[in-house]
């Protein structure tokens, strides 16, 4: 039953209102333009941009290796998975043949970077839908992995690990064990987390039925990795379109089931990030078994010049397909670099799927999203 | 997918897409391309991209990525399609004059093509004519010139401020 309001009798004025720049829940400098009747958003515009440097341009003035730090900067919560999918793009570009042992190192490397960049996305977006105890449980666990790859690297945010041609440095000693040790320590952690807050009354109303985002608009829109899968659609470029030694291990895609209300709504992009976790264990657990002894660098040559071709490389990062576009012409700089990255596209759909919702639910929608703002302005 | 069949797939749509749209279609750019391109004059984009979109052999029901390139005497548009169903990929190029970088919008067919092309738009100042919405999006609405073009020149300061 529709309830007709006679407009007369209660007239209401439309407001514009701003959120953002400075906002706490739209997990950066994102400004969204909120034109709302009430409570009721007619319609958000999102203005994105404030973070801009010109990642693409600096691209085009360094040589190939150099530009590897600046790839961390893309999306900060998963520098590893940046570094190693620029690698693997120049490498392709290249056709240069990396030991297997430097790809087993990648692949634990960005597996473990994705549980702790899943850990951030849901303790913030738990933290925007009111409860704050599981962020603090989330950072817990991070600070493990944090840890892991400062005695990897030295650092503990931005990592600048992967080399073209391999990795910088071999793994320490004992630290396959530690991480051995870690997934023991964690992999009961994910239950917890659902007895604490996922199946939460309160967290499932908030999430339940909103932002429900149609597969066919998912796939013309542009959108990938969790978001995809969580209106239903098993793609996952690790299994779909293999890169690296992903082929070698048995792991599945999860995807939304409409759990708890329509498919693919902010429930089941937030259930999908908590499934793939566990996922992310059972590769870890296999990589860890299987990885060879060998070197960890290809020869490359110090003055790196590939040949003038052009490439495409994807990855599966953790929000998703992140894309380098390169153009060599020969000389040592490439001559053009695009970065297609996952969270950019999806702001593309969110005028969309907004329109009709309160404004609390845009917050909602920003977490489901698991938007990063220095990828989407590069 | 092996990286072998990609190829043969581009072979084939390129194929497909010179019977159909004749001199439109102008050559593969096969040999150092990863994935292919095929090379569309920029007249022919827009019928082109809804062919690829729609037709049941083809299926590219999503854009990966749209790029702007300066190739010093001319400007592109790429295009990387990717069909979920079909599991095929293809690059499509078009070359358009510096001068006047114009160029039929897409976004009527694949949603996702409008932020890239206002990033294109804005780096690089490639219009879309067409564009359901097409503003500057990375950069402030008063910048200067677009900097991704190889000509361009860094300007002094912005509002005052030394760049």
């Amino acid at each position: 039953m529709s309830a007709t309001i006679d407009q007369t009798a209660l007239p209401t004025q439309e407001m514009t209102l701003n959120m953002g720049p400075q906002h706490p829940s739209t997990h950066g400098v994102l400004r969204v333009i909120l034109r709302t009747d009430g409570e009721v958003v007619v319609n958000a515009r999102p203005d994105v941009g404030y973070l801009h440097r010109g990642l693409q341009k600096i691209a085009e003035r360094n040589p190939y290796g150099s530009f590897m730090p600046f790839t961390d900067r893309l999306d900060y919560l998963a520098s590893m998975n940046c570094n190693a999918a620029y690698a693997w793009a120049v490498e392709k570009l290249a056709g240069i043949e990396v030991p297997e042992r430097a790809e087993f190192i990648r692949v634990i490397v960005c597996e473990l970077n994705r549980i702790s960049s899943h850990l951030i996305s849901f303790g913030s977006f738990t933290a925007d839908m009111g409860a704050f105890t599981p962020f603090l449980y989330a950072i817990r666990e991070r600070e493990r992995v944090n840890d892991l790859f400062e005695e990897i690297c030295g650092n503990r945010l931005t990592y600048n690990y992967c080399r073209i041609g391999g990795v910088s440095a071999d793994l320490t000693d004992g630290f396959l064990g530690k991480v051995k040790e870690f997934l023991d320590y964690f992999e009961p952690k994910i239950e917890e987390y659902n007895n604490l807050i996922t199946y939460n009354k309160i967290f499932v109303g908030r999430l339940a039925n909103v932002a429900v985002v149609s597969p066919e608009d998912c796939v013309a829109y542009g959108l990938t990795g969790p978001n995809l899968r969580g209106s239903g659609i098993p793609f996952d470029l690790r299994r779909d379109e293999p890169y690296s030694v992903y082929p070698k291990f048995d792991f599945k895609v999860c995807v939304g089931r409409g759990e708890k209300g329509q498919l693919g709504d902010c429930f089941d992009r937030y259930i999908v990030r908590i499934d793939e976790m566990r996922e992310s264990v059972k590769i870890l657990r296999q990589a860890i078994a299987m990885i060879p002894e060998g070197p960890v660098m290809a020869k490359v040559p110090r003055v790196f010049k590939p040949a003038a071709g052009e490439c495409y490389f994807r990855a599966e990062n953790p929000r998703g397909e992140t894309g380098f576009y390169l153009i060599s012409d020969g000389s040592a700089n490439p001559y053009r670099c695009q970065i297609r990255t996952p969270s950019y596209v999806t702001m593309n759909i969110f005028e969309k799927v907004t329109e009709g919702l309160m404004i609390a639910d845009i917050v909602a929608v920003i977490g489901s999203f698991d938007i990063i703002l220095p990828e989407i302005d590069r | 997918m092996s990286l072998k069949d990609i190829h043969l797939d581009a072979k084939a749509i390129f194929q497909s897409l010179k019977t159909r749209f004749g001199d439109a279609v102008v050559e593969l750019q096969e040999t150092g391309f990863n994935p292919a391109f095929v090379v569309v004059s920029p007249s022919a984009i827009l019928a082109v991209s809804r062919f690829l979109c729609d037709d049941p052999s083809m299926k590219f029901d999503s854009l990966m990525c749209l790029s702007g390139v300066d190739y010093k005497d001319n400007m592109a548009v790429a295009y990387h399609l990717h069909s979920m169903s079909l599991k095929h990929i293809v690059g499509i190029k078009t070359f358009i004059p510096k001068d006047a970088p114009r160029l039929d919008s897409v976004d009527s067919v694949w949603p996702a093509a409008n932020f890239m092309e206002r990033e294109a738009f804005d780096l690089f100042g490639i219009v879309f004519s067409g564009s359901i919405d097409l503003r500057r999006i990375l950069l402030p609405e008063d910048w200067p010139g677009h900097p991704m073009r190889k000509d361009y020149v860094y300007p002094e300061s912005y509002h005052g401020v030394k760049v």
